[in-house]
C-alpha cells in the first residue's frame, strides 16, 4: 500500500474538569491511506468525535492533547503553530460535521461563504472563485448550482444544506476528510444520495476519508477498514469484511447482534447488557469488563494492550472470540 | 372481528392564515393568502388487537401527525377514527375516556417527555391515581411494580428524570405508558434517540412487553431494519398518503410501490459491503406544494405521463397487495 495520509499514533486527549482530568481518548492509533475510507464506529461517549476534533487540531482549554503524533503525510501537526494550522484547515484536511449549520454561517449567502474559503487559502480572483464554487456544489449533484449560490442556508433542506457543506470540503481537494456522522440526521433516500456521492469521489480524487458514526451498517457499505471505539480506546480494528463477518472483540460481536436485521424475524435480539460506562468513572481494568460476558479477573484488574494480528487486524481483548464463531 | 383502531380516510389539514402586517399588506396591494398543508391526505388502516403495525415514512411524511391523532392529541380535519368500532363522534363519555386511557404513547425524545422537576414515582403513577384505576395510598407499590417490568430498579421512583441515562428515561416513559393498562401504545420513533446497544434491549421489552399484555402497538419509524423485527404488518407513508400496506413478510421481501422499493435498497444493511449506491433522485417535495398526481412522480423511474395526473388510490392489485400505484393496479386490468 501507499504510505499512509494520515498516521496517528498512542493519541491521548484529556479535559481537566472539577473533578480530575478525564481521558477522553486513550491511546488512539491509526492510519489511513490515499483513496481509503476508514469508518470509526463507537457509541456516544466513545471517544470518537474527540478523535476527529483531535486530528484537526480543534480541542479548546480545558481540553488538550496529552501525548501521542498526528502525522499528516509524514509532517506532525503537534508541532504546527495556530496559524499554520489554520492554514492546513480547510486546505489540506477537512471536517464536515453532523449538523451542517455548525459550518454554514446563517446569516451569510452561500456563495460569500464559499468564496472566502477559498480566498482564505487561494491567490485567485474573486470571479474566479465563484467559478470554483459553482463547480464544487455542481460536483455533489446540487442543481443550477449558480443560482443556489445567491441562497441563504435557511432557504435549502438538511440534505442540501450538507450537500454544500461537503462541497466546501472538497472545494480544495484536501487530502483527508474527516466526516463527523454526516448523514445521521438525514433521510433514508438523502443519506443514500450523499454516500453514492462520497464514494465516488474519494475514488475519482484518491482522497482519504475518516467516516465517524454510531451506525455500523452505514460503515459496512461505505468503508474499507473499521475501528471500533469503546471508552476512548479503539477496540478492535480491521477491514470491514473480515471484522463484520467475524468479530474478535466481544463489544464488537455485541454492537453487530444489536441490529435488528442481524436476526431472523421474530427472533429475539441479544443486546449488550448494562449501559456505556461514564468516563469520569471508569472500571479499573477493561472498560467493557462489566458489560462482557466473557469477563474474567484479569479482565477486571488490567487493560488489555493492543495486539497486532496478521491480515491487518488489531485487537485489546484477553479473551477473543475464535474465528470460527 | 372488529378491529381494535380503525381509520377511515383520516386527513390532517394546517391552515395558516395570513397575520395582521399579511393582511395590512395585502390592502396596500400585496397578495398573502391562506396557506394550508394536508399534513395526512385520506388515510385508511386498521390495526388488530396484539398486532403490531410499522408505519414507515421519511421526515415530513405525517407519520408522527397520524400517531398523534391515533392517541387523540390532535382531532382529525377530515376522516372517521372509529376505536373498538365506535366512531369518535359517537362516542359515549365512557367510550371516549376508556379510548383515552387504552391508547398511550411512547414518545421520540426522553429528555423532553418526562417532566424534570417530578419525581419517577409521580410520573409513573399520577394519571393511574387520577383517572382512578388505583388509590393513592396504592401507588408506591403500582410503582415498584411496574418499573420492574421495564427493568429497572422499584428504588428509583424517588429519583428525579435528570438523574438517568437516556435508555433508563425511556423505560420510565414506557413504564408510564403502562400504568394505564393500555391496549394500543403508539411508539413514535420510541428508540431512535437511543445507542444501538440500548434500542437493542428497549426493542426486546417492547417484545416481552408484548407477549406478557398482548398489546398492539402502532410502531412509527424511519428505521427499517427496526420496523422490520418487530412489526407484522408494515405501512409506508409518502407525502401525507400511505402508499403500501401489507404483512411484513411481503413488503420487506417482494415491495411492490417504487417507493418501498427504493427506501429498501437503500437502506444500508450490515451485509450490504462495499455497496455502491444508486440512489433515487431528487428530495421529498414540501407538502406546501405538492406535485400534482402521485406525489412520488418526479423520483420514480417508472413514472408514466399517466402518473402526473391521476392520484392513484390505496387498492389491491394482482394477488390481494395492497398498493397505490397506477403501474401495480394497471396490470391487474
Amino acid at each position: 500500500m501507499n504510505a499512509p495520509v494520515l498516521s496517528v499514533r498512542d493519541l491521548v486527549t484529556q479535559f481537566d474538569t472539577r473533578a480530575g482530568a478525564i481521558t477522553a481518548v486513550d491511546g488512539v492509533s491509526l492510519e489511513v491511506g490515499p483513496g481509503e475510507v476508514l469508518g470509526i464506529v463507537g457509541e456516544s461517549g466513545s471517544g470518537k468525535t474527540i478523535t476527529g476534533f483531535s486530528i484537526m487540531g480543534l480541542i479548546d482549554k480545558p481540553g488538550g492533547i496529552a501525548g501521542g503524533e498526528v502525522l499528516l503525510k509524514g509532517q506532525d501537526l503537534r508541532k504546527l503553530s495556530e496559524p499554520a494550522m489554520a492554514r492546513l484547515r480547510g486546505d489540506r484536511i477537512a471536517m464536515i460535521f453532523q449538523d451542517p449549520m455548525m459550518t454554514l454561517n446563517p446569516v451569510l449567502r452561500i456563495d460569500t461563504q464559499m468564496i472566502e474559503t477559498i480566498r482564505a487559502h487561494r491567490d485567485v480572483s474573486r470571479s474566479r472563485a465563484r467559478d470554483m464554487a459553482a463547480e464544487a456544489l455542481a460536483l455533489v449533484g446540487i442543481p443550477s448550482p449558480v443560482e443556489r449560490l445567491r441562497t441563504y442556508p435557511h432557504e435549502m433542506s438538511g440534505g442540501m444544506r450538507q450537500r454544500v457543506v461537503i462541497a466546501i470540503a472538497l472545494m480544495l481537494e484536501p487530502d483527508l476528510i474527516i466526516a463527523d456522522e454526516p448523514t445521521t440526521a438525514l433521510d433514508v433516500t438523502i443519506q443514500s444520495q450523499i454516500l453514492s456521492e462520497m464514494q465516488k469521489l474519494m475514488a475519482q480524487r484518491n482522497t482519504a476519508l475518516i467516516w465517524i458514526t454510531h451506525d455500523l451498517t452505514v460503515v459496512a457499505g461505505l468503508a474499507h477498514r473499521v475501528a471500533v471505539m469503546y471508552a476512548g480506546r479503539i477496540v478492535e480494528t480491521g477491514p470491514v469484511d473480515a471484522l463484520l463477518d467475524h468479530p474478535k472483540h466481544p463489544y464488537t460481536r455485541g454492537l453487530i447482534s444489536s441490529i435488528p436485521s442481524s436476526v431472523p424475524r421474530g427472533e429475539r435480539l441479544v443486546p449488550i447488557k448494562g449501559m456505556t460506562p461514564s468516563l469520569m468513572n471508569l472500571p479499573e481494568g477493561c472498560a467493557f469488563a462489566p458489560r462482557c460476558p466473557r469477563a474474567s479477573e484479569t479482565c477486571r484488574k488490567a487493560r488489555p494492550d493492543r495486539q497486532d494480528l496478521a491480515t491487518g487486524r488489531s485487537l485489546r481483548c484477553f479473551h477473543p472470540l475464535e474465528e470460527a464463531s | 372481528m372488529t378491529a381494535l383502531l380503525s381509520l377511515q380516510d383520516i386527513s390532517q389539514t394546517y391552515v395558516s392564515s395570513p397575520d395582521l402586517a399579511e393582511r395590512i399588506a395585502n390592502l396596500a396591494g400585496a397578495n398573502y393568502q391562506e396557506t394550508r398543508v394536508r399534513a395526512v391526505n385520506g388515510v385508511s388502516l386498521e390495526v388488530a388487537e396484539g398486532e403490531v403495525l410499522g408505519l414507515v415514512g421519511e421526515s415530513g411524511c405525517g407519520k408522527s401527525t397520524l400517531g398523534r391523532m391515533v392517541v387523540g392529541v390532535e382531532t382529525p380535519s377530515g376522516g372517521t377514527l372509529s376505536w373498538r368500532g365506535v366512531a369518535l363522534e359517537q362516542m359515549t363519555t365512557q367510550q371516549r375516556r376508556a379510548w383515552e386511557l387504552e391508547v398511550q404513547m411512547i414518545f421520540q425524545d426522553p429528555f423532553a417527555s418526562l417532566n424534570p422537576r417530578m419525581r419517577v414515582e409521580q410520573i409513573v403513577g399520577e394519571a393511574a391515581v387520577i383517572h382512578g384505576l388505583i388509590r393513592r395510598s396504592e401507588r408506591r407499590d403500582y410503582v415498584a411494580d411496574l418499573l420492574t417490568r421495564v427493568g429497572l430498579n422499584a428504588d428509583v421512583m424517588s429519583r428525579y428524570p435528570h438523574q438517568f441515562s437516556g435508555g433508563q428515561r425511556q423505560r420510565v416513559g414506557i413504564a408510564r405508558a403502562l400504568a394505564l393498562k393500555p391496549r394500543l401504545i403508539v411508539c413514535d420513533e420510541a428508540i431512535s434517540a437511543l445507542d444501538v446497544s440500548i434500542q437493542a434491549q428497549v426493542l426486546n421489552l417492547f417484545e416481552d412487553l408484548r407477549q406478557e399484555f398482548g398489546f398492539a402497538y402502532l410502531f412509527i419509524s424511519h428505521d427499517l431494519g427496526a420496523v422490520e423485527h418487530i412489526a407484522d404488518r408494515v405501512a409506508i407513508m409518502y407525502l401525507g398518503r400511505l402508499v403500501e400496506i401489507g404483512t411484513a413478510d411481503e413488503v420487506f421481501e417482494n415491495p411492490r410501490h417504487p417507493y418501498t422499493r427504493a427506501l429498501l435498497a437503500e437502506a444500508p444493511r450490515l451485509d450490504r459491503r462495499g455497496h455502491s449506491f444508486t440512489p433515487i433522485q431528487g428530495e421529498i417535495p414540501s407538502p406546501l406544494n405538492p406535485p400534482p398526481g402521485c406525489a412520488f412522480h418526479p423520483r420514480c423511474p417508472l413514472a408514466t405521463a399517466a402518473c402526473k395526473t391521476g392520484v392513484p388510490d390505496l387498492r389491491a392489485g394482482r394477488d390481494g397487495r395492497r398498493t397505490a400505484c397506477i403501474l401495480e393496479q394497471e396490470e391487474v386490468a
